[in-house]
Formats: C-alpha cells, structure tokens, sequence
C-alpha cells in the first residue's frame, strides 16, 4: 500500500525510542535474541527478572493493539511446517552464534556505528537475499 | 522495581512499534528481501526510523557516566569480527528469509501468530539451546584449521 512507508518509520521511531529506553534507562542494548536467548541457556538469569517483563510486555502490548485495526491482523506465515521449524532453528542458532540479530546487531549496532553490527548485517540480509532468490525463484518453494 | 518497569515499557513500545511498522507481516519481510520480484522498501523506513532515535541516545551516553537507574553503559564490544559473527549472521539471515520472522516480531506475535508462530518460536528456542554445544564444535573447528595454517 501506498502509506505503508509511513507507518514503517512511525513504528520504526518507537523501535527505536524503545531501544533508547533500555539503553538510557536500564543501560542495556536492546537485543529481542539476547534477552530470551539469555533465559533460554540461563546465561542472564541474574537479571532474569527484566528479561520477564521486557519479554511479558513485548507480547502483552501489541496484543492489546489487536482492536485497534479494522481488518484481520495476520502473520501470513507459510503452513509449510518443515520450513518454519528449519527456519526457528537457523534463527535460534545463527542469532546466539553472532550474538544479535535485527534488533541488536541492527538498530543498536549501526546506530553506534559499530563495525561488528555492520557486518552482521550485511551479512544477514545477503544470506536473506540468496535464500529469496534460491526458495522463491528458482525452486518456488516460499 | 524500577528496572523492570523500564524493561516493560521498553518491551511494550517495541512491540506495538513491530505491530505499526508492519514488521510482523512475513510477507513484508520477505517482500524487502525479495530484491528478483515484488521488492517492498518498506523495512529500509523501519530500520531508518529506528537508528535516528538510537544515535541521539548512544551520543548521550558519552555525557554521563552511568545510566538513568546506575548502572554503566555496555561498553564498546570487541572490534574483533571473528569466525562466529560471520557464520552466526548468515545462518540467521537464511531462517530470516526462509520465514520471514526475526526473534523480535516472532515475539510480538505470538498472541495472533497462530499454531505456525508457537512452531517457529519452539524451534528457535530449541536452536538456542543447541548454540552453546555447536559453538564449541565450530571453535574446535576453527582453532585445529587455525594451528594447521
């Protein structure tokens, strides 16, 4: 749709206010991977607690915003089970490895003008490109 | 208690910034990824959107010694880029565009995500839990090819 840029960087300005909460705040960068990935293998269970809560608010929130829309908010996920498990598994794996994702590694990263966030990215969004075009091109399976 | 309600009001507006921004659509995703078809730019005004407020508040961070509830700033990581950055990142981007979910809007989703989002969301945490065993293998890998060369 025509608007959709608009809302991008709408929602795209309270991502990033929302980073800057954490950062200014709570002195923390603001990492979706890292705050559940920190629960997930216990390696941030002493702040466990603030993990709950970001983690809480995150679903609770939107949740809440459902109402608000006039049409049917949908994922549009594919129902290919086989490829959304393949697809959590290289998110959960590649995300802990590179410790970050979009969040993290993207917004905080480049924001700080971080060579490590920088080159995260460029290479999840080439790997990204090369999955589209091998998947939905050439073997028309997403 | 005051750390937590920074944490939630943090974690609620990056939520309902996914939601408005359109992020928890896959096909949004995937359509900005999909450079050979119908290319979407719209996840370049997210991320452009999202960086401006992060600039102004890492420049602050160089003002003051600690943060608004006393503890330090996160210090400036390692400029050393390394084997698992590298691999990590490219993993992660094919799961990315593979379904068109990041761990934030997976996250966000989860109460309209439907069966296929619950799925999604296990696998990842199952993937994260394998990391720490894989990345002892991949930096076994790596240091015997290091020693070799």
């Amino acid at each position: 749709m025509e608007t959709d840029w608009i809302w991008g960087l709408v929602g795209g300005l309270m991502i990033g206010t929302s980073a800057a909460i954490y950062l200014l705040g709570n002195g923390k960068v603001m990492g979706a991977s890292g705050i559940i990935g920190g629960l997930v293998d216990r390696s941030g269970l002493d702040t466990w607690a603030e993990r709950a809560a970001f983690l809480a608010a995150l679903v609770v929130v939107p949740a809440l915003m459902l109402p608000l829309y006039n049409v049917p908010v949908t994922t549009n996920i594919t129902s290919n089970a086989a490829i959304i498990i393949a697809a959590g598994l290289l998110v959960g794996i590649g995300t802990r490895l590179a410790n970050g994702c979009t969040s993290g590694h993207g917004v905080c990263g480049i924001s700080r003008l971080s060579l490590r966030g920088i080159v995260a990215t460029v290479f999840y969004l080439l790997a990204g490109g090369i999955v589209m075009a091998l998947f939905r091109h050439i073997w028309g399976l997403i | 208690m005051k750390r937590i309600l920074f944490a939630a009001a943090s974690g609620g507006l990056f939520g309902a910034g996914l939601l408005v921004s359109g992020m928890t659509d896959t096909r949004k995703v995937q359509g900005w990824l999909d450079v050979f078809g119908n290319w979407d730019p719209t996840l370049a005004f997210v991320m452009g959107g999202a960086i401006l407020p992060m600039m102004v508040a890492w420049h602050m961070t160089t003002k003051r010694a600690f943060s608004l509830l006393g503890t330090p700033f996160p210090a400036r990581p390692d400029p050393k880029l390394g084997h698992n950055l590298v691999l990590g990142s490219f993993l992660f981007g094919a799961g990315w565009g593979l379904a068109g979910l990041c761990p934030g809007p997976a996250i966000a989703s989860l109460s309209w995500g439907g069966f296929g989002g619950i799925t999604f969301l296990l696998a990842m945490i199952g993937g994260m839990l394998m990391t720490p065993y894989l990345r002892a293998r991949i930096d076994l890998i790596a240091a015997l090819q290091h020693r070799r060369a």
